[in-house]
């Protein structure tokens, strides 16, 4: 099976892009916990896979109050950011454990294909809300565009940073269960900018991670606004039904801890 | 390729997208790693890869060309066993064995950044890990033990002397 596989190892970032070129047949493989499986299994044949392992994608930087995160970066880093962004670090303590966050990746993470039976990209949420811009590469070249456009057409791209304003506030919140291995069934992940605009995103609802524009704007009821700006799924984890329930919940929870947050 | 697994450089043939835990178990003949879910679920696959744990079974052995991979053979000889091991060992924090060698290695890195004996933090470090014997308290008992530095005698423990959490056996 591997060995019809033609593999790419860039050692830059400008490697990786010219190896993934329009991106047809690439398989992009970051820290291997959701694609080595799918080999394993047989599920997935590439033509060619790029390991990025050593493609100096891994990195954070901080500018002032930019922050800038390379889409190789581990999950586990993330934890880093826990004074800047509590969401992003609490959401990032929210995934898998210690070892599967220290081999995952940022990138990973968020272009993550829906699962068959539970939905992936935690992360989207709390990069949703901080209204983070992508910087990709493909078939049109090197775009920087928000990252809920990237996130519509993140096939056939290659992620390479993701950059957000450390804003003045976050929150997360999620319907977790008692053992850590299940991705998350819903989320919500809140941010109040430095302007004080209040942004609301969730994950585990559908297809990719969505923001609440409706319960951003919704002072009376937001909970019920958020069930409008999302189509509810039923999967593995949970059904349409009990994510309905709890949605109204989370968000409310999540703006309550915005409210509080200095 | 190359890897340096336990201390010895080794050749190694199969192709790149090809897991560790196959190239260890399949090409190396390591077998402590165990191969149970194979998607990252279970822990028992775990080494250290560089010093840090990392799930074999997830690793694309062209990801880590040239590193140092150490399983559990390479802890220490059974006439000297690491001190994690012999807080296994003196704790019976082994019923099968299946997820001894996991545990082992992530009991090892714990300990190494910095782990204390607190439970709930050795829970968290451990909860990729499944036991499917479920002995988990025994297990903790002896990463703790481990992390407070304990020192045994194993010439004298006793059958059930480590069961201080079930009524040990005097």
């Amino acid at each position: 099976m591997t060995q019809a596989t033609e593999v790419l190892l860039p050692a830059s970032p400008d490697e990786a892009v010219a190896q993934f070129g329009d991106g047809a047949g690439v398989t992009v493989v970051g820290g291997g916990t959701i694609v080595v499986p799918e080999l394993t299994y047989g599920r997935l044949e590439p033509a060619k896979a790029m390991l990025l392992t050593n493609a100096g994608l891994d990195t954070l930087a901080r500018e002032g109050d930019t922050i800038t995160l390379g889409a190789g970066l581990p999950v586990q880093r993330l934890t880093e950011l826990a004074e800047d962004v509590q969401a992003l670090a609490e959401c990032a303590l929210n995934v898998a454990d210690y070892e599967i966050r220290c081999q995952g990746t940022v990138g990973g993470n968020v272009c993550a294909k829906p699962g068959q039976d539970a939905p992936r990209g935690d992360l989207q949420g709390p990069f949703l809300a901080l209204d983070a811009t992508a910087r990709s590469a493909g078939a049109d070249g090197e775009q920087t565009e928000p990252f809920e456009e990237f996130l519509a057409h993140r096939e056939g791209r290659l992620l390479l940073d993701l950059r957000f304003e450390r804003p003045a506030a976050s929150a997360f919140s999620a319907l977790t269960y008692p053992h850590t291995h299940t991705y998350t069934a819903i989320a919500v992940s809140g941010v109040r900018s430095a302007s004080g605009e209040k942004r609301l995103a969730v994950t585990g609802s559908a297809g990719h991670g969505v923001r609440l524009r409706g319960a951003e704007g919704d002072a009376d009821d937001p909970g019920a606004a958020a069930l409008r700006d999302v189509e509810l799924a039923d999967d593995a984890l949970a059904s349409a039904w009990y994510r309905e329930r709890a949605l109204p919940v989370l968000v409310r929870r999540t703006l309550s801890m915005l409210e509080e947050s200095t | 390729m190359n890897l340096t697994v336990n201390g010895v450089s080794r050749a190694v043939q199969s192709a790149p997208l090809t897991s560790l835990l196959d190239v260890l178990r399949e090409e190396l003949g390591v077998t402590s790693p165990k191969a149970g879910c194979e998607q990252g679920g279970c822990g028992a696959c775990t080494v250290l890869v560089g010093g840090e744990p990392q799930r074999a079974c997830l690793t694309p052995v062209g990801a880590i060309d040239g590193a140092e991979v150490t399983t559990v053979e390479g802890l220490g000889p059974p006439e000297e066993l690491s001190p994690v091991q012999q807080a296994f060992t003196h704790h019976y924090a082994a019923q099968c064995g299946f997820c001894t060698a996991g545990m082992l290695l992530a009991a090892e890195a714990y300990i190494e950044r910095g782990g204390t004996d607190d439970r709930e933090a050795i829970q968290e470090a451990l909860s990729g890990h499944v036991c499917r014997c479920t002995g988990y308290v025994k297990i903790i008992d002896a990463v703790a033990a481990a992390a407070r530095g304990d020192s045994f005698d194993l010439t004298t423990t006793a059958p059930g002397a480590g069961m201080t959490n079930l009524g040990g056996v005097s």
